[in-house]
C-alpha cells in the first residue's frame, strides 16, 4: 500500500498550481477552472486521508464537495455568460468600472 | 422529530424558500410586492422561532448538528436583517427595476445558509452552510444584470468567493488528515494527542483564509469594495451585515470549538490580521468619495474590530464579538437605508451629493447621523458599548497594543463618519432638489428609523441584551 504522504504531496501541487493559476491569468474561464482544480485537490487529499483512517466520512465529504462544485459551475457559468453578452469579453481586466 | 427541533430556524428559512419558489410562479409580474411579503413572514417566523427557542442546547443527526444560545442569537440577527433587507428592498427594487420573486426566494436560501453555520457541529455541516449562503448571494448583487457594475460585482463575488472556498475545503481536509476526525468536538478531542502539527496548524491558517475572506479581513479583502459598490445597496446591506455576522460564527466554531486548544498558536495571527484589518480598512476609507465605497472599507475596518475579540477569545472576547455583530448591522442598515432613501430613481452616490440633506430630508439625516455615530463609536450608541466590550477584551488578556491601535484607528475613522455629517448638516443642497417637509410615513422610514432607534436604545440600555449574549456564548458546545 501506498504511503498516504505521496497522495497528500500531489494534492498539495495540484492546489498550488490552481492556487497560481487562479491568481495569474486573466481570462474568467480560465481562473473558474483553476479554482476547480483546488477542489478537486481538496477532494484527492480527503479520500487518502480517509484511507488512511480506514474511515469513510472522508470519501462523503469528496461527494458534497462535487456536488458544491456543480452548483458553483451553474452560477458561474451563467455569470460569464452574461458578462461576455453585454461586453464580449471574458477578460476580468475588462471589469473595470469601479474605482477607489 | 425531535432532532428536527435543533434545526428549526434554517428549515424555515430553507423550506419557505422552497414553498416561495413555487408560489411566486403563481403572482403576477406587477405584485411582487406579495413574495416580498410572504419571505418577510418566513424571516420574521424563523427569527420568532429562534427566539422562543431560547435556552435550548443539545446536538443530533449524528453529530452533524448542534444548537446553543450563540446558533440561537445568529438565527434571531439574520432573520430579523432578513424582514429589514426586505423592508428597504420594496421601494429601492422597485425604483431600479429589480423587484423580482428571485430577489426574496435567494434571499431565504441565503438566509438559511447563515443561520445553519450557527448549528454546525461538523466541518461538513460548516462547508455546506458556508456554501449555501454564498451562492445565492453571488447571484443577489449580479440581480441588476445587464447593469455593468452588477455584473462586475457579481463576477467578482464570485471568482474570490470560489477561490476562497477551495482554501477552506483543502484546509479542512488536512485538520481532516491530522486528525483523523470532521466532527468539531472530534477534532477538539483528539487535538492534544494528533502527532502530525504542522499538518493541523497548515490546515487551520487555510481554513483561515478561506473565512478571512468571507468576513473581508484584510489582506483577503480586495473584493470587498467593488463587490459592495456594484451589487445593488439593498443585496449590500443583506451582505455587510448578515454575512458578516454568519462568518464570525463561523470562525468562531472552527477556532473557538474545534481547535480551542490550539489557541496559543492561532490567536497571534488572529491579532495580527485584526491590527491589519483596522488599519487598512480605516485608512482606505479616507480617500473614499463615494459613499457606498466608504462604507465598503468601514466594513472591513468593523471586520478588524470583530477580529480583536475573537483575538482575545475567552467569553469576554466572544461575548463582546456576539454583542457587536447585531450593534453594526443595525448602524449599518440604518445608513444604507438612508443612502437609499436621499434620492429617487437612479442613486447617486458620491458623499457630495448628500449636502444639505438635513434641509432636503431631515429625517433621513437624522437616521444618518447616527448611523455614523455608532458606526464610529460615540456613546450613547450601541457601537460605543460595543468597542468597549471588545476594546476591554483585549486588554484583560494582555493585548493593549491592539487595543491601542484599536483606539487610534477609531479616531482616524472620525474623519469620514463625521464628514458625512458635516456635509448632510452644514453645506448647501444641489440646485433644483425639491424640499421635503417630514417623512411620508412609509415602510422604508419606518425601517430605517427602527434601525437608528436600535442603535441608540442598544447604547442606552444594553444591559438585557449583554445579559443574553452571556448566557448564549457560555453554552457554546
Amino acid at each position: 500500500m501506498l504511503e498516504t504522504n505521496y497522495f497528500v504531496v500531489l494534492a498539495g501541487l495540484l492546489f498550488a498550481i490552481g492556487a497560481v493559476t487562479a491568481l495569474t491569468r486573466r481570462n474568467a474561464i480560465m481562473m473558474f477552472m483553476a479554482i476547480e482544480l483546488m477542489l478537486n485537490a481538496a477532494n484527492l487529499a480527503l479520500v487518502a486521508f480517509a484511507r488512511q483512517w480506514q474511515q469513510l466520512d472522508g470519501q462523503l465529504f469528496v461527494f458534497f464537495v462535487m456536488t458544491v462544485a456543480a452548483s458553483e459551475v451553474a452560477v458561474g457559468l451563467a455569470l460569464i455568460v452574461s458578462i461576455f453578452k453585454s461586453r464580449s469579453s471574458t477578460d476580468v481586466d475588462d471589469l473595470h468600472s469601479m474605482k477607489g | 422529530m425531535n432532532e428536527l427541533l435543533l434545526v428549526l430556524p434554517p428549515l424555515i428559512f430553507a423550506l419557505g424558500g422552497v414553498v416561495l419558489l413555487m408560489v411566486d410562479l403563481a403572482i403576477p409580474r406587477e405584485r411582487k410586492s406579495l413574495t416580498a411579503g410572504m419571505a418577510a413572514v418566513v424571516s420574521a417566523a424563523a427569527a420568532l422561532c429562534a427566539i422562543l427557542q431560547w435556552g435550548l442546547a443539545g446536538s443530533g443527526f449524528q453529530g452533524m448538528i448542534s444548537v446553543d444560545g450563540v446558533a440561537l442569537a445568529l438565527d434571531a440577527l439574520v432573520g430579523v436583517i432578513g424582514v429589514m433587507t426586505i423592508g428597504l428592498s420594496l421601494r429601492y427594487n422597485a425604483l431600479r427595476g429589480i423587484l423580482r420573486g428571485e430577489f426574496f426566494v435567494l434571499m431565504l436560501f441565503s438566509l438559511s445558509g447563515m443561520a445553519l453555520i450557527g448549528h454546525a457541529a461538523n466541518l461538513l455541516t460548516i462547508f455546506l452552510a458556508i456554501e449555501l449562503l454564498s451562492i445565492p448571494l453571488y447571484v443577489l448583487s449580479g440581480i441588476a444584470r445587464p447593469r455593468l457594475d452588477s455584473e462586475e460585482s457579481a463576477m467578482k463575488y464570485f471568482l474570490l468567493g470560489a477561490f476562497a472556498s477551495g482554501f477552506l475545503v483543502f484546509g479542512m481536509a488536512l485538520v481532516y488528515g491530522a486528525t483523523g476526525q470532521l466532527s468539531l468536538t472530534g477534532i477538539a478531542r483528539t487535538l492534544i494527542t494528533s502527532t502530525s502539527v504542522p499538518l493541523l496548524v497548515v490546515g487551520a491558517a487555510l481554513m483561515l483564509v478561506g473565512l478571512g475572506f468571507k468576513v473581508a479581513a484584510a489582506p483577503f479583502h480586495m473584493w470587498t469594495p467593488d463587490v459592495y459598490q456594484g451589487a445593488p445597496t439593498t443585496v449590500t446591506a443583506f451582505m455587510s451585515t448578515a454575512t458578516k455576522a454568519a462568518g464570525f460564527v463561523a470562525l468562531l466554531r472552527v477556532f473557538g470549538v474545534a481547535l480551542g486548544d490550539l489557541a496559543n498558536v492561532w490567536q497571534p495571527a488572529f491579532a495580527a490580521l485584526s491590527a491589519l484589518t483596522m488599519m487598512i480598512g480605516n485608512l482606505g476609507a479616507l480617500t473614499q468619495i463615494n459613499l457606498k465605497r466608504m462604507l465598503a472599507y468601514s466594513s472591513i475596518a468593523h471586520a478588524g474590530y470583530l477580529l480583536m475579540g475573537l483575538a482575545a477569545g475567552g467569553v469576554s472576547g466572544v461575548r463582546g464579538v456576539v454583542f457587536y455583530l447585531p450593534a453594526y448591522a443595525a448602524a449599518s442598515l440604518a445608513a444604507f437605508a438612508a443612502m437609499t432613501a436621499a434620492h429617487n430613481g437612479e442613486e447617486d452616490q458620491s458623499i457630495s451629493a448628500y449636502a444639505g440633506l438635513s434641509r432636503t430630508r431631515p429625517g433621513w439625516a437624522l437616521v444618518m447621523a447616527v448611523a455614523m455615530l455608532s458606526l464610529l463609536g460615540i456613546p450613547p450608541t450601541a457601537g460605543f458599548v460595543g468597542k468597549y466590550m471588545l476594546f476591554q477584551s483585549a486588554i484583560d488578556v494582555g493585548l493593549v497594543p491592539l487595543a491601542v491601535i484599536g483606539v487610534l484607528t477609531s479616531v482616524v475613522s472620525g474623519y469620514y463618519y463625521l464628514r458625512v455629517i458635516v456635509t448632510m448638516y452644514f453645506e448647501a443642497p444641489p440646485e433644483g432638489v425639491a424640499v421635503t417637509k417630514g417623512n411620508r410615513l412609509s415602510l422604508h422610514w419606518v425601517t430605517g428609523a427602527i434601525a437608528a432607534a436600535a442603535s441608540i436604545v442598544l447604547g442606552i440600555l444594553p444591559a438585557p441584551l449583554i445579559n443574553a449574549v452571556t448566557a448564549g456564548v457560555t453554552s457554546i458546545r
